[in-house]
């Protein structure tokens, strides 16, 4: 019997499905994690109902398997994100990403005098808050607060 | 310290502070000697400041070491669209460490990450300006005979004032009592404060410049500036309500010696200039005694 058309969308045999990211920074996760240039099968969905996100969406990248350091620099946009690690079809671990100690690259510093927004430089902060995310500017030593936050 | 840039004046430890002040102290008794013969120093001010500039040049003519470099962005490769970046680059193949005053926050920090040689930030913008309070914390040293336990007034601007903020910090690290002297539109902001809490130091906060100075052991005068006030009336009310006169002088300590990291304007009347207490212009020579130190100590010479 042919396989239903859905079962390659829904379910993986290998990889990692991040689910309940904020629908509208479904892009930008995609931008940090450097999706848009795998070779991997990736599904996404995006304003998919949630009770708690309001709307949330879904990403499941078939055969990738992440490194902690490298999930948690989704933490900026995607506070909520849950990781559930896919082998042969079964969920065998699950996963909260955590705000890292140290961001580089991902943010924006608000500071329109910081030299990183007059030369390039990649930007880089030490996180001073974690849960209402606040940022000190490794170079003009500047806060950048979670309404201020840019992702580059 | 040998190789290490000097950014902020937390780069330093309080150990590598102390060792730097000593160090300026027997500049002080003999100013004139020729650790840098043979060094080449780049003095880059991106930016005109003319007194930050002489104090350097005079600390490295005092240590015999040759100058390079230009007092205005304007007469430089910078005028050309040429990047901090590749400057910075290009400099460190000529000299043996980079003095550089720039009016971009954070560009000494970076100048300090591409530069193969020291860096000694002379000013970036309106974040950090470490040999101030080198030479701040030099000077209360020499007045008090110490820097422990001192309650310390800052009046003015405290609010963008960057070199209050900076001595702030680093007086915090000797159980600082602080009272902070400011028009409510320019007071202390909030994080400074927190910083201290969590340190569990005392400060103070008045709006009112009285008889409370009778405590003092350090008074840090700042200039109020006429350009931090969106509205001319509110500055042309506060301008007059802090100025330090003669008069007020009367029931503070012997000890007590008044500071201002110069230029002033008006908030220090002339009077107070022949007053023993006054010591703002012998700060400003402990500035070239203190840049001779951090100099040596970041070459390796000391």
């Amino acid at each position: 019997m042919k396989e239903p058309k859905q079962l390659s969308v829904s379910a993986i045999e290998n990889g990692t499905v991040i689910d309940h990211i904020p629908a509208k920074n479904l892009f930008k996760v995609i931008q940090i994690l450097g999706l848009d240039r795998f070779d991997n099968q990736i599904t996404f969905g995006t304003n998919l109902e949630s009770k708690k996100l309001g709307k949330k969406a879904i990403i499941k990248i078939a055969g990738k398997f992440f490194e902690d350091a490298d999930i948690n620099r989704i933490a900026l946009v995607a506070p909520d994100a849950k990781l559930n690690i896919i082998r042969d079809y079964e969920v065998v671990e699950k996963k909260v990403v955590e705000v890292p100690d140290f961001i580089t690259g991902i943010a924006k510093c608000m500071n329109p005098k910081c030299i990183t927004n007059y030369e390039q430089v990649k930007t880089m902060f030490r996180v001073v808050s974690k849960k209402n995310v606040a940022l000190k500017c490794h170079y003009c030593e500047k806060i950048t607060t979670q309404e201020n936050l840019q992702i580059i | 310290m040998k190789n290490r840039s000097l950014v902020s004046i937390d780069d330093f430890s309080t150990e590598e502070i102390i060792q730097t002040l000593d160090l300026a102290g027997e500049f002080e008794k003999k100013p004139v000697q020729k650790l840098l013969d043979g060094k080449v120093i780049a003095t880059l001010f991106f930016e005109p400041s003319t007194r930050t500039r002489l104090s350097f040049e005079s600390a490295i003519n005092r240590l015999g070491g040759k100058i390079v470099g230009f007092a205005d962005s304007s007469t430089s490769s910078v005028s050309k669209g040429e990047t901090l970046h590749d400057t910075i680059k290009m400099v460190s193949s000529y000299s043996d460490l980079i003095v550089m005053r720039h009016p971009v926050e954070g560009s000494a920090r970076y100048a300090s990450e591409i530069a193969s040689v020291p860096v000694i930030n002379a000013g970036d913008g309106a974040n950090q300006h470490p040999t101030q309070t080198m030479l701040d914390l030099f000077s209360i040293r020499k007045t008090q005979g110490t820097l422990d336990n001192l309650n310390i007034f800052m009046v003015g601007d405290l609010k963008y004032g960057r070199t209050v903020h900076s001595l702030m910090m680093a007086m915090s690290r000797w159980n600082t009592t602080f009272n902070f002297i400011a028009p409510e539109e320019l007071k202390m902001p909030d994080e400074f404060k927190l910083y201290l809490e969590n340190l569990g130091l005392k400060y103070y906060e008045h709006t009112d410049f009285t008889d409370i100075i009778s405590k003092a052991d350090i008074i840090y005068m700042t200039r109020v500036q006429k350009e931090r006030f969106s509205d001319p009336i509110e500055y042309e009310k506060v301008k007059n309500v802090y100025v330090l006169r003669n008069s007020m002088l009367k029931n503070t300590k012997p000890s007590m010696r008044i500071l201002h990291p110069l230029p002033r304007v008006n908030e220090i009347n002339p009077d107070v200039d022949s007053n023993p207490k006054a010591y703002y212009f012998e700060q400003a020579l402990n500035g070239v005694f203190t840049r001779q130190a951090i100099l040596c100590k970041l070459m390796g010479i000391k």
